[in-house]
């Protein structure tokens, strides 16, 4: 049994993953070919799952990368590639009512952002330490006592959805 | 300057803000799609932000999992109907795809 000890992150690990993950965002939302997009989505969750190891939980950033990646961004591929005639890598998708959208993202980023930094939070401290040991078992045994409900309700849903899915995207009926 | 709740809140609302932006004004489908992945993985950030600077070691965890099985769930079922709508209208442009019946 390892001694529970406290590690330091350097500051620019954050800078490095909060760069990664938005550049990419940006890209998903501005690039105008579907594939470039599908790609810069990868980048994006793996950011993502490294401000997740930043944030003390590494069992869910490893999940992240499982599900994420190994699920979704394949399904999203099989969709770019099933939903076009074109054999050709190109594949392009146009913005509508580009200035209008972009206006009221704008506005949306900065009262978020404002409301973020103007607001005194309660717990604005440093916060819980990083620790070098997993969270994986205080996950476990939360599922199957404080959390048991919930996790049988989203087996069921999952099953559901997969059935359902299935079935909707069956070529004969 | 230490990395405080602030900065991860404040990743988390650019991820939003190009989610949404993704979602309102791309044309295709898969792409709206992508943008609704942007803004549940910033729902997630603000959750475990809050969950580590909070002091509330595992709730925001767990409601950060759940967040991940529903979207799972969520892609498998829109994409089917998405390739669905290919399979009908021959595209997957929003805008075009606008009629109930035929």
């Amino acid at each position: 049994m390892e001694t529970l000890s406290t590690l330091t992150t350097p500051d620019w690990l954050f800078y490095l993953f909060a760069v990664i993950t938005v550049a990419s965002a940006a890209f998903v939302a501005f690039t105008k070919n579907v594939v470039y997009a599908a790609f810069a989505l990868l980048f994006t969750f793996f950011g993502v799952a490294g401000l997740y190891v930043l944030l003390n939980s590494d069992f869910l950033a490893v999940t992240q990368i499982l599900v994420y990646v190994g699920g979704i961004l394949v399904l999203i591929l099989f969709g770019v590639m099933l939903t076009n005639r074109s054999i050709s890598v190109d594949i392009q998708s146009e913005t509508l009512k580009f200035a209008p959208a972009l206006i009221v993202t704008a506005a949306l980023l900065g009262t978020l952002a404002g409301f973020y930094t103007v607001t005194d939070w309660f717990f604005g401290g440093p916060g819980a330490e990083i620790t070098a040991t997993s969270t994986a078992p205080n996950i476990g045994n939360a599922l199957v006592t404080t959390h048991a409900l919930p996790f049988e309700v989203a087996s069921v849903v999952l099953l559901v959805a997969l059935v359902g899915a299935a079935m909707i995207a069956r070529r004969d009926k | 300057m230490h990395i405080t709740l602030t900065h991860y809140l404040l990743v988390s609302a650019a991820l939003f803000s190009f989610g949404v932006f993704a979602v309102i004004s791309k044309r295709n489908a898969i792409i709206v799609l992508m943008g609704i992945e942007l803004i549940l993985n910033s729902a997630n950030i603000n959750f475990l932000a809050f969950s580590r600077f909070g002091n509330l070691n595992m709730e925001g965890q767990m409601a950060a999992i759940f967040v991940i099985i529903l979207a799972a769930a969520e892609a498998a079922i829109a994409l089917a109907i998405v390739l669905n709508i290919f399979k009908r209208f021959n595209t997957v442009n929003v805008d075009e795809v606008s009629t109930l019946k035929d």
